[in-house]
């Protein structure tokens, strides 16, 4: 398919700017998703995914800002558009998901409401025509008893429920993108198996791209075609998923690969430690110059100190930002 | 549901002091203005006269029912708009910040500042006494509670993760701010507003009392009060019966307001099975 990518991201820098002091929370960060790609950004909590997600909607508030750079869906420059186109997009084309399904959903209306408010505002319906549409949405979603659920409050339905009805309202209006900002991160394991792969199967039945944000690369691995992932504000890797854990280049990467615990290792290595990535992320007042990976990293050398590294692209694919990649 | 004794009670007693309101010309016994006869003047409260009569010889208990009707349309109706102002200040203000925070802050800090009473004592003196010109008083000058209230809800609100994800899903600013805030903070508000009435019905009888609200010879319960207190030595039944029914008026809207916010929360409503 040719065209412009659904959303591309060139060069974003997100300030952060409390009035005595001004910072980047987010420098350089380019990528892009095509319609249908499943697209993931991992990192640890303060890297800078979910206000990079914000941004992709245009909802930073102060004190976060658009510093630099260009966001465009579908071509078009999403911070050149109207507030009122902005807002058409929201729900309607771009929707997303989150991490609390105890806290994203009203706690006065019924889940039935919620739903078909979505068709309401975004497609014009009717009330009558739209509370039919939600209870086909809460089927597609495989809520049972649908027409009895829709009448639920949401403190009536359990976590798993809730995030399947959040599903439902992501999804009410066909969107083209979703951002699941750590959607199952609050959630059983067990339910958290079923919700992904309703989220994935429900998305490539309507060719609906995902953008998957977590802390867990396993999961993003595993869900998602590409992978970034970001560190301090920057992203420092980005893969096929396929890659990541076989040759990661950037020694971030290579740390959180190494800190996942494998199933079986005990019976092959024996008894062993975890391995962790010494240190912790430095607070976006006070990253370092150069890498800013540089005093957590064992391959650091004096231009790491000194240098930003360049965005390069990799021989087996992929892009790396570091001076002393494998 | 979970019905506690003071909704029932406090129901009761709102109930009560409605349907007297009314249903006025069927339960009292003489008209309360023309029907004065000083051949049963101060008559102590008997079969006949239930209440006792004043010094006029007006049936207290017809002017006691009559009197319901007056107090309840000012504490209802001024209550209704402090708290149409006070919602309407509070949450665009909350919700938007800025400049108009500062300045409905600003306003809310000078009517804290001013007893509303006073405020209101002024109102009337320039608008002269009368029932409108009172709901207008009362109706101007205690919104700053309610106002308040419905600027920290906002505020606590605005951050909770529904009404971010309705942001996020395209909701614009009037449509969050009726169906994700207003419904949200409804319960104290209600809370706040059975109270203020209670507040209004007494406000009301304080403004009569001081001859700037109702004015004889029409039964409001707080200028029967003004009327009755050189009297209330021989014949205290005629402070007695309007007393009470200020009392156990604001007594039941303030017991209304305490069982509302009880099942207002919607954690506490029952389970469909």
């Amino acid at each position: 398919m040719t065209g412009p990518p659904l959303i591309e991201v060139e060069n974003l820098r997100i300030d952060l700017d409390d009035g005595s002091r001004h910072v980047a929370a987010v420098e350089g960060v380019s990528f892009r998703i095509d319609r249908g790609e499943t697209f993931g950004l991992v990192g640890e909590s303060g890297c800078g995914k979910s206000i990079t997600a914000l941004a992709l909607i245009g909802l930073l508030r102060r004190p976060l800002s658009i510093g630099a750079g260009v966001i465009r869906f579908e071509g078009r420059e999403l911070q050149r558009l109207p507030a009122a186109e902005q807002r058409a997009l929201r729900g309607n084309r771009v929707a997303m998901i989150f991490q609390e399904p105890m806290t994203a959903l009203n706690p006065v209306s019924p889940v039935g409401r919620q739903i078909a408010e979505m068709f309401v505002l975004h497609k014009g319906k009717s009330w009558r025509e739209a509370n039919q549409l939600a209870i086909e949405s809460l089927v597609s979603v495989r809520v049972p008893a649908p027409e009895r659920r829709v009448k639920d409050y949401p403190h009536q339905l359990s976590g798993g429920m809730r995030q399947r009805v959040m599903i439902a309202i992501a999804l009410a209006c066909g969107p083209d993108l979703l951002i699941a900002d750590e959607p199952t991160t609050a959630l059983d394991v067990t339910v958290q198996a079923e919700i992904i792969e309703l989220m994935r199967n429900l998305c490539e039945e309507r060719g609906t791209a995902i953008l998957m944000i977590s802390h867990d690369l396993g999961l993003v691995a595993n869900v998602c075609r590409r992978v970034a992932v970001m560190y301090a504000g920057r992203i420092v890797e980005e893969r096929g998923s396929n890659d990541i854990f076989r040759a990661c280049a950037h020694p971030y990467t290579q740390g959180l690969v190494d800190s996942l615990p494998r199933l079986g290792s005990r019976a092959a290595l024996g008894r062993s430690r975890l391995k962790e990535i010494a240190g912790v992320v430095p607070a976006i007042a006070d990253f370092p110059q150069g890498c800013r990976f540089n005093p957590r990293c064992a391959r650091a050398s004096d231009i790491c100190r000194t240098a930003v590294p360049e965005t390069t692209r990799l021989d087996a694919g992929g892009l790396v930002r570091c001076h002393h990649h494998a | 549901m979970k019905i506690g004794p003071s909704l029932i009670i406090g129901g009761a007693l709102f109930a009560l002091a409605i349907f007297v309101g009314v249903f006025a010309p069927w339960l009292a016994h003489t008209d309360p203005v023309m029907d004065a006869n000083l051949m049963n003047a101060e008559e102590p409260p008997s079969w006949t006269w239930w209440f006792g009569t004043d010094a006029q010889g007006r049936d207290i208990y017809s002017r006691v029912v009559y009197g319901a009707r007056i107090s309840l349309t000012v504490g209802i109706v001024s209550q209704l708009v402090n708290s149409v102002i006070g919602t309407t200040l509070g949450l665009t203000a909350g919700y938007w910040a800025g400049w108009w925070d500062d300045f409905v802050n600003g306003l809310t800090n000078l009517m804290l500042a001013i007893p509303s009473l006073i405020f209101a004592l002024a109102i009337m003196a320039v608008l002269g006494p009368g029932l409108t010109s009172l709901l207008i008083a009362l109706g101007l000058t205690n919104w700053s509670f309610t106002c308040r209230i419905a600027r920290a809800s906002t505020l606590s609100l605005k951050s909770q993760g529904y009404v971010q994800a309705a942001r996020v899903l395209g909701y614009g600013d009037l449509r969050i701010m009726i169906t994700q805030l207003l419904p949200n903070m409804l319960g104290p508000i209600i809370v706040i507003a059975t109270l203020g009435m209670g507040a209004a019905v007494l406000a009301e009888a304080a403004l009569s009392f001081l001859g700037l609200g109702i004015r004889p010879p029409y039964p409001s319960w707080g200028s029967m009060l003004s009327e009755a207190r050189d009297q209330i030595t021989t014949a205290p039944w005629l402070s007695i019966f309007p007393g009470l029914a200020i009392f156990l008026t604001v007594l039941g809207l303030n017991l209304l307001g305490d069982g509302l916010r009880d099942i207002l929360d919607p954690q506490s409503r029952s389970r469909r099975t």
